[in-house]
């Protein structure tokens, strides 16, 4: 066996299997959801407007690519046969080129996402600290596994790999915001808020958006939420708060090795 | 650079060195009115008095190394750009951190986002770049917001954009939200992932600095490293060097997580110890006792108690068979089983190989297969020998380091806790009760999620 036709590890308890080399890019056509799909889109005018005005932001125009494709899920809720198509015609390439790209990469779905992804890092650090806690409570919570969505379409659940959280292990991902410091029942109780329409703030940063809004913030247009939250969280601030309080600094700055000149000093 | 090789670590300070964490408490330190009002683009006007080759002299005086992960020289890398070229040179800043247990550049640019952005335009300006890339991982998206916001702040201040302060220097800088994989913080598969396609590690020679993005010469820094300019810039290579080691000088930020008491970022002097360390976090949480530990993320050989007094620069770890890479502490006590979490690890490789090279793709792959067996108590003594081999089979022979850094934990851990590979088969299973790592009151067992 090899690991391209590998299957789902149940016995385990291993979530379906997951891997980038696992599609190989020539297979891309298998990866494509049904024709009836595209009916569905969402792309529009609009949408092929603001692909063009990625593409303005580089020197080539392929690098818009993976930018267009956060815009695509951003209004259908995942990589629709619509938007490959979308993607392949602004940028000259074949539809089989932009698949190809898609599937290699763990944030585009291939499947609609709910109104809110949930991650749960489950890699060494925050699974050991009670992610996989967490985890199997959330699964068992919500009916769902790995990379499925509830199905009232809520919910998807994700386990994730380390998301550069470790210091507030355990860490669950929301619309990929940080959820800080969670426990198994911390958790489920964020699930339930959020199947029952209700704001959930994250730790760090602002209420949590949709999983399209935050797609479109992806794609490099803005929501103006950029204030909210706080400027680091408590962990962050673990050294220098500690610095403070005994008095710690760097050594004061030498001798700059050319003086500030202009006027506009601002202290 | 001449230094007395294993001498690090006198006049080690036993403090920290807040430069880059300093501004994190302010409030709203991240936009440009609170960056500016406590020193921020001082710097960029400095340096915008000076010629583009006094910066990079100065970078190299400075003695800075990547703090990415190699520690490569960062003056000597700028120094790779060639003058005459043809084509416009990139400046592109290694935003992806996705190393397991890296987590120092998202709190930078969610805190400090101005500091990148100071330090992106300096070191456009010293390596000749009109357009920089910050490439940040897609999974951040309070972070990208303050990224994007700051880059706007510093379009409308005249810092970016066309003749910057009048200085005659043109940049642009853009944002790129990169969509889940590790392996595009390679330097070479991210390029490739910036230019629209799968991040798949390039053949090197050409190196990036000759032919990078879209084939131009490009430089590819890490965030931190980046961040660390303006302040070499304003206070001078001395004032650097004054902090750490000969070979290590400067500071870095350092970040533990796990079973201690008060995990975070610490910014410390390169050398600076686990054990100092430990000591200004709390120690080990209370009642237990340090088992093992990465220094610089997982990628880097794990160590055990009696390494923790070892100076924590390029040379110690090395000394000491690992390395320093990212700073990254993560901690373990005496509850947590060392085969359940490397077993994780290579999961984590497993599912991050980009599938280029056989070993990489294939031997995680067995690996993971393996460890599942170790796990639930089936494997032997000959298994842990095939393990060996086969971490000899993909170090090395592999395309990146992406396949080093996998076998890493695998190796080391079999060196320090070889019996405890052996109690997973003489017990039948795993030991360890893993309600007793979690840091929260697990009420029944399985609850835990041992193989979850
Ligand atoms: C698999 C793999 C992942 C990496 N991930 C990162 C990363 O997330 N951030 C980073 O700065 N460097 C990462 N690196 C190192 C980069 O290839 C490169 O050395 C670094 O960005 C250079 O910047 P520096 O010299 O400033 O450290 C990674 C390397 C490998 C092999
Ligand atoms: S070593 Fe692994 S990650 Fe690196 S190129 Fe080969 S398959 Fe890809
Ligand atoms: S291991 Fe979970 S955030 Fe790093």
């Amino acid at each position: 066996m090899s690991p391209s036709d590998d299957v789902t590890n149940e016995q385990s308890g291993r979530p379906e299997e997951r891997m980038r080399s696992g599609v190989p890019p020539e297979d891309a056509a298998a990866t494509r959801p049904g024709v009836a799909d595209s009916a569905a889109t969402k792309l529009d005018a609009k949408a092929r407007a603001e692909m063009l005005e990625i593409v303005a932001r580089y020197p080539e125009p392929r690098s818009a690519l993976l930018p267009m494709l956060h815009l695509v899920q951003s209004y259908d809720g995942y990589v629709t046969p619509a938007g490959i198509e979308m993607c392949a015609e602004v940028l000259g390439l074949t539809e089989a080129e932009v698949a190809a790209v898609a599937t290699f990469y763990t944030m585009y779905k291939r499947r609609p996402v709910g109104d809110y992804h949930v991650g749960v890092c489950t890699n060494t650090l925050c699974a050991i600290m009670g992610g996989d806690a967490i985890w199997s409570e959330l699964s068992e919570h919500l009916g769902v596994g790995h990379d499925e969505t509830t199905d009232d379409g809520t919910v998807s659940l994700e386990r994730v790999e380390c998301n550069a959280a470790c210091d507030y292990a355990p860490v669950l991902m929301v619309n990929w915001e940080f959820v800080d410091n969670q426990t198994p029942q911390s958790a489920r109780e964020l699930v339930d808020t959020l199947r029952s329409g209700g704001a959930v703030n994250s730790s760090r940063g602002p209420r949590v958006c949709t999983w399209k809004q935050a797609e479109r913030v992806l794609a490099g247009f803005p929501d103006g939420a950029e204030t909210q939250g706080v400027s680091a969280g408590p962990a962050s601030l673990a050294g220098l708060r500690l610095a403070k309080e005994k008095g710690w600094t760097a050594p004061t700055g030498g001798q700059p090795e050319l003086d500030a000149t202009s006027g506009e000093d601002q202290k | 650079m001449t230094a007395t090789p294993g001498a690090p670590g006198e006049a080690r300070a036993s403090s920290l060195t807040p430069v880059l964490t300093e501004r994190w408490d302010l409030e709203d330190s991240f936009t440009r009115r609170v960056y500016e009002r406590n020193g921020g683009y001082k710097a960029l006007r400095q340096a915008l008095q000076r010629s583009p080759e006094s910066i990079v002299e100065a970078v190299k005086d400075s003695g800075l190394r990547g703090r990415g992960g190699a520690g490569f020289p960062t003056g000597m890398k700028w120094s790779f750009v060639p003058k005459d070229s043809p084509k416009p040179t990139y400046l592109v800043v290694n935003a992806d951190e996705s190393e397991p247990g890296t987590c120092k550049d998202i709190p930078l640019m969610m805190a400090d986002p101005h500091l990148l952005v100071e330090g992106v335009i300096i070191s456009s300006y010293a390596i000749g770049a009109t357009h920089a890339f910050i490439y940040v991982r897609g999974e951040v998206l309070t972070v990208i917001r303050r990224l994007q916001h700051a880059v706007v702040e510093a379009y409308e201040a005249g810092f970016i954009g066309a003749n910057i302060l009048g200085s005659g220097f043109d940049l642009e800088i853009t944002v790129h939200a990169g969509a889940g994989a590790y392996i595009c913080g390679e330097e070479t598969a991210l390029l490739d992932s910036l230019e629209g396609r799968r991040g798949q590690p390039r053949l090197k020679p050409p190196f990036p600095a000759v032919a990078g993005l879209y084939a131009s010469p490009t430089v590819i820094n890490n965030v931190e490293t980046i961040a660390s300019v303006p302040s070499i810039v304003s206070n001078g290579s001395g004032w650097f060097r004054s902090m750490g080691s000969e070979k290590s000088p400067g500071y870095g930020i350092f970040s533990l997580s796990g079973h201690v008491t008060r995990p975070g970022q610490y910014e410390a002097p390169l050398g600076v110890t686990l054990n100092e360390l430990l000591d200004m976090a709390g120690g080990i949480r209370a009642g237990h006792e340090l088992k093992f530990w990465t220094p610089g993320g997982s990628s880097t050989p794990m160590l055990t108690a009696e390494h923790a007094d070892v100076p924590l620069d390029f040379e110690g770890m090395a000394g000491v068979g690992s390395m320093l890479g990212t700073r990254a502490l993560q901690i373990f006590d005496d509850t947590t089983c060392v085969v359940r979490a490397t077993g994780r690890w290579v999961e984590f490789y497993k599912h991050e190989s980009c599938g280029k090279c056989t070993p990489c793709r294939e031997g995680f792959w067995w690996m993971v297969q393996i460890f599942d067996r170790l796990e639930q108590g089936q494997g032997t003594e000959a298994d842990l020998e095939k393990l060996l081999d086969m971490s000899d089979n993909i170090a090395g022979r592999s395309f990146c380091a992406l396949a080093d850094g996998g076998v890493a934990p695998v190796m080391s851990s079999i060196q320090y806790f070889r019996d405890e590979y052996i109690a997973h088969f003489e017990h039948g299973g795993c030991p360890f009760d893993p309600a007793d790592s979690a840091l929260f009151t697990v009420e029944r067992q399985e609850e835990a999620g041992v193989n979850a």
